[in-house]
């Protein structure tokens, strides 16, 4: 009895493995449960069949065409906010005065709120906003360039309440690289930009990946700055606003459930394809050595 | 620029303040081709701040430095042409220990056929040749240091820098690795400069020392001259004199000077301006000391066995501390006299900080 007991405890089996309890019952509530009652609900449709919800959605364009609305947004939106983020953490590597105040105002807009950004972008991109009215004063162009309640004004609300999370996770994760290595490598003979590509970008990658996966999941799942600042009935007919009209509009429980499964699934395709590409990477540690 | 076709290594002055606070004051120092130059001193001297300056990972705040007539302070380290092995080893961990060694080659456009051969001759000479397709990961502290070597000689650059290579090895691995080091200099002549505060490591690798306190040079010398024969109290203290006396000098004689005080009387070699009647520092190695028929009284308090000797730690009458060693075994608490030869014990002046 002893003995099953130890050879339990070496394989990190033992009492306090309950504690994981609430959070297990936790997941199971609030998110399989859910789940799977979902994938169930998609599969009873009144009539036509277990699979009528999933085959009206693929033979209806209006409802089809919003997985590629969703990913025309979701998709630079996120690889601009990851792309955009490495230089500008990699410049404010290290230790200087000013960097809390810098990485505040970098990181403020996290804090916004889709709503409050959605306003400040009417504001400023909107057809009588200061950014048009500068324009047509300096004779720039006649009419006002339309930059909001289409696809540009979300794609902007993404990339602004987006990056500042992109940032802050390259941020980190390029912390976690040792600055002696970019010394090792200036000593041996490789300028900046060798540095940079031969040392830091390949043990930044595996970040980046995820960073990209969360920016994405993030965009995604877009509502209230589609329909805020977008064009919610084309241009930015985003999925999650299909779902919602379907559930709160139309009633039909059935198509909303069998939307959301879709959502998830294009989610985990393109999440499934960056981490195929980051399992060829190093992922080890990355620090130089002993410390 | 790498190449070792040069005669001398020249630092001038060479300084560096960080925020105000001198890190390094006007280091002037001459480098011969093919020389070891130990970096020696306690944490916080100034020796790594002098070696990144070499090697151009910190811009000096003074001074200059120059190879033969070139000058290389305003040079970038990508372009000095040193190999610099750190601490921590700082061996690129998503590559090889083969492509480890072969990056400073393929960063000078060296032809693969050579690459591939000059990286297989270093790492057959730190012993690494089966190891050559392993991360660093999956090498021990040992074999990550010799991938380090290796990948700082692989360019037979001017100038090695170490800094302090052997501080994160076991005691064991640290000796293997020191013969190895000393080996791999002896066999491809290459000129050196080696940070370390570990002083048995600096005076058996170096042919020359270089003492630094509080960004300052002590002493510039042979480990000889500055094992033999420190010129200040602080070097002398570095250097394993362990036996360090509060006392009065007495009386000038020749080249001797008596010193006194608390019950002690002792004759020694003054070093710098002693006269009589200045307070005295006298520092002695524990060797030296030998317990004999007369000399200073002191009573034995702990006795430590060392394998050929024991090493005995003794007490004056009036409380100061005797390290010495001793062939015999005295026991604790025994009424013991404690002599040294006039040449071995230094008098310094006390004036100094």
């Amino acid at each position: 009895m002893t003995a099953l007991r130890h050879r339990l405890a070496d394989r990190g089996i033992d009492r306090h493995l309950l504690l994981l309890l609430p959070a297990a019952v936790f997941v199971v509530v609030l998110f399989v449960y859910p789940f799977l009652y979902g994938i169930g609900l998609s599969l009873q449709p009144a009539e036509g069949g277990p699979l009528a919800a999933y085959r009206r959605f693929f033979t209806d364009a209006y409802l089809r065409d919003t997985v590629t609305t969703t990913l025309g947004l979701a998709l630079p939106a996120a690889l601009l906010n990851v792309l955009a983020s490495v230089p500008i953490a990699y410049r404010m590597r290290g230790r200087y005065r000013g960097k809390r105040v810098l990485t505040t105002l970098l990181v403020l807009p996290i804090t916004l709120g889709t709503v409050l950004t959605a306003q400040g972008l009417l504001n400023f991109l909107g057809p009588t906003g200061w950014f048009n009215r500068v324009l047509m004063n300096l004779g720039l162009t006649d009419a006002p360039v339309r930059l909001t309640n289409n696809y540009w004004g979300v794609f902007f609300s993404l990339v602004i309440t987006g990056f500042p999370f992109a940032f802050l996770l390259v941020s980190s994760y390029l912390s976690g690289i040792d600055p002696a290595l970019e010394r090792a490598a200036a000593t041996l003979g490789a300028g900046a930009r060798q540095r940079f590509r031969r040392i830091t970008l390949p043990l930044l990658a595996p970040g980046l990946a995820t960073t990209f996966c969360l920016s994405f999941v993030l965009a995604f799942s877009v509502f209230p700055s589609a329909v805020l600042v977008g064009d919610p009935a084309g241009e930015t007919r985003v999925i999650s606003i299909a779902a919602y009209e379907a559930a709160y509009v139309q009633y039909d429980y059935v198509l909303a459930a069998a939307l959301a499964v879709v959502m998830g699934v294009v989610e985990l395709i393109v999440i499934g394809l960056v981490l195929g590409w980051r399992a060829l990477l190093y992922t080890g540690s990355t620090s130089g050595g002993k410390g | 620029m790498s190449g070792s076709g040069f005669r001398e290594l020249r630092l001038d002055g060479v300084g560096r303040s960080f925020g105000g606070r001198e890190a390094l004051a006007g280091l002037t120092l001459t480098i011969r081709r093919g020389e070891f130059i130990a970096l020696l001193g306690p944490s916080g001297c100034g020796k790594s701040t002098a070696l990144n300056c070499l090697a151009g990972l910190l811009p000096l705040t003074r001074g200059s430095i120059w190879r033969d007539d070139v000058r290389l302070d305003t040079v970038p380290p990508e372009r000095r042409g040193f190999g610099m092995v750190f601490q921590n080893y700082a061996l690129f961990p998503h590559l090889t220990v083969r492509r480890n060694v072969a990056f400073g080659l393929q960063m000078r456009r060296v032809p693969r056929a050579e690459t591939r051969r000059r990286v297989d001759e270093a790492l057959r000479l730190v012993h690494l040749g089966e190891h050559a397709g392993k991360l660093p990961g999956q090498l021990s502290g040992g074999q990550q240091q010799r991938v380090a070597i290796a990948r700082a000689v692989v360019l037979e650059p001017s100038l090695v820098l170490m800094d302090e290579p052997l501080s994160n090895l076991d005691a064991k691995l640290r000796l293997e690795m020191r013969t190895e080091i000393r080996r791999l200099h002896q066999t491809l002549g290459l000129t050196t400069v080696y940070v370390t505060h570990d002083q048995e490591e600096a005076l058996s690798l170096a042919d020359r020392l270089v003492v630094l306190r509080e960004g300052r040079v002590e002493q510039i010398g042979t480990p000889e001259e500055v094992h033999g024969n420190p010129v200040s109290r602080h070097v002398a203290d570095f250097m394993g004199y362990r036996n360090l006396l509060p006392l009065k000098a007495d009386q000038v004689t020749g080249e001797h000077v008596v010193v006194g005080g608390e019950g002690v009387t002792l004759t020694g070699t003054p070093v710098g301006a002693v006269a009589p009647g200045d307070l005295v520092l006298a520092a002695a190695r524990p060797e030296d000391l030998r317990i004999a028929g007369d000399g200073v009284p002191a009573t034995v308090e702990v006795v430590e066995y060392q394998g050929r000797e024991v090493a005995v730690e003794a007490r004056t009458a009036a409380g100061t501390a005797l390290f010495l060693r001793s062939a015999v075994r005295p026991t604790p608490g025994e009424a013991i006299r404690v002599t040294v030869d006039p040449g071995r014990l230094l008098v310094f002046p006390r004036d100094d900080t």
